[in-house]
């Protein structure tokens, strides 16, 4: 179970900043090629995003897992909503979908 | 086969009774990178077709995925690329 402190400072996290990634590595040092991957279209999009490196905390890295129920990492949130992994951003990036949602959260995006 | 693929294989069978499905083990790719185990069992790519996923969203897919394969995923699986679709898609 993870504890409130590591809830607490996923919640202030995902809240903090309209678009996080919780990665491995930073955005401009990826260390896992499914981060990097994200990165690449949040880069491609001109989004600004706040990257939280999960290799930093490992209560943060195991803690993220449970309250998304997502056992993967990278994983984005928007506006503190879960969007997903790096299959899902990238599908949805392919299909002009992420554009529209960032859009509709009134996150302005170049592409 | 790899007993990991093949684990993944007869689970992912079992559990969604899909009409196409691929598992590629892509454990070779990663060897030597920051984390991978070197164990030729941790990085699987599958693509799968199942009548299970119409008219569930992306996130509530993978996520079946991720419950029938909680095992391996705890385990030897360190990555698993998912393209998951419904019939038709």
């Amino acid at each position: 179970m993870m504890d409130g402190q590591v809830k607490e400072r996923i919640e202030g996290e995902i809240t903090g900043s309209d678009v996080v990634l919780f990665m491995k590595g930073t955005p401009v040092f990826p260390q896992c090629g499914f981060s990097a991957a994200v990165v690449q279209v949040l880069n491609h999009l001109g989004v600004p995003f706040k990257g939280v490196n999960v290799l930093d905390d490992m209560s943060v890295r195991e803690g993220i897992k449970e309250f998304s129920q997502w056992p993967t990492i990278p994983q984005l949130y928007v506006k503190g909503e879960f969007v997903g992994g790096c299959d899902i951003v990238r599908e949805m990036f392919e299909t002009g979908e992420l554009g529209d949602l960032l859009n509709s959260k009134g996150i302005a995006v170049e592409a | 086969m790899n007993p990991v693929e093949q684990a993944i294989e007869t689970k992912l069978r079992a559990a969604f009774s899909p009409e196409d499905l691929v598992v590629e083990n892509d454990s070779h790719r990663h060897a030597g990178h920051a984390g991978s185990p070197g164990t030729g069992s941790s990085h699987f790519n599958v693509a799968m077709t199942a009548a299970a996923f119409d008219g569930l969203s992306r996130v509530d897919r993978q996520r079946r995925v991720y419950a029938v394969l909680a095992e391996e995923l705890a385990g030897p699986v360190h990555a698993l690329a998912l393209r998951l679709k419904a019939p038709g898609e």
